[in-house]
């Protein structure tokens, strides 16, 4: 079950537990149904509650953003704890994705 | 070096069990009280290495993998995952980052990079059509001396 909220033309998911490739793919299986409405223009992920995140959380995340900018939309990140935000330095992420404060 | 404790898990290519293997690693180094960041470290690094036997090993095909440690006397621990999937072409350039051999598939490419950053050393070895075994080290504390061989 996806953790998302939808308010002015933005999704807002709150991810939490352990976004591994198995959760990834969940996540991708829900979120592209949200998304698909013309009307969601930015979609947000806080990595708050996340309490463990591998590299297949990175390869989501890019893949939404690929996305949401091929019809002109725009994703960002509220940062999680100190782990994962380490993988999230590691791929470089926040070059292309903003990192909100 | 004295090995002081070891293990072997088997399990099937299934997604669910990146979580078995983070779940039994963990369990194995409990006993000489690993730091948080440690114990983070090799969780990460075992759903990277089971992660890629799964997806690109198996390519999401029925097979089993295999996670072996082995905790020394020296504190340094060690981990293999094998599987007996398809093998990688070429290692130098699956260890390259964000290289990837499924672009349709969202999978960013990190996977030996995290394991590199994230443990002391990473070896591969890998032969088409018959699998693969990562190997990997990390030093835990200086000694265990609270758990010598009885």
């Amino acid at each position: 079950m996806l953790n998302y909220e939808k308010r002015d033309g933005t999704v807002y998911v709150r991810l939490d537990g352990e976004l591994d490739h198995r959760r990834a793919g969940e996540i991708r299986a829900e979120l592209d149904g949200l998304i698909a409405d013309p009307s969601v223009k930015r979609l947000v992920f806080d990595l708050n509650g996340l309490e463990f995140m591998d590299s297949s959380g990175i390869g989501m995340m890019i893949g939404r953003y690929k996305l949401m900018k091929n019809r002109g939309g725009s994703v960002a990140v509220m940062p999680g704890g100190r782990r994962v935000e380490r993988i999230m330095e590691l791929s470089g992420l926040y070059e292309i994705i903003e990192k909100m404060a | 070096m004295k090995t002081v404790n070891e293990m072997r898990l088997d399990f099937r290519s299934r997604p669910e069990n990146e979580a078995l293997a983070r779940m039994v690693i963990s369990a194995f180094m409990m006993p000489v009280n690993p730091t948080l960041e440690q114990l983070g470290d090799v969780k990460t690094a075992v759903s990277e290495a089971v992660t890629n036997a799964i997806v690109h090993g198996y390519r999401d095909r029925k097979g089993l993998v295999r996670m072996r440690a082995w905790l020394q006397e020296d504190g340094e621990l060690l981990i293999e995952v094998c599987d007996k999937g398809c093998g990688i072409e070429n290692v130098a350039q699956a260890r390259q980052p964000f290289f990837t051999t499924m672009e349709g598939s969202e999978r960013s490419g990190m996977g030996f990079t995290v394991m590199e950053s994230f443990m002391d050393s990473v070896d591969v070895v890998s032969q088409v059509d018959n699998g693969t075994i990562v190997r990997m080290r990390k030093r835990l504390t200086p000694a265990l001396c609270l758990m010598r061989d009885a």
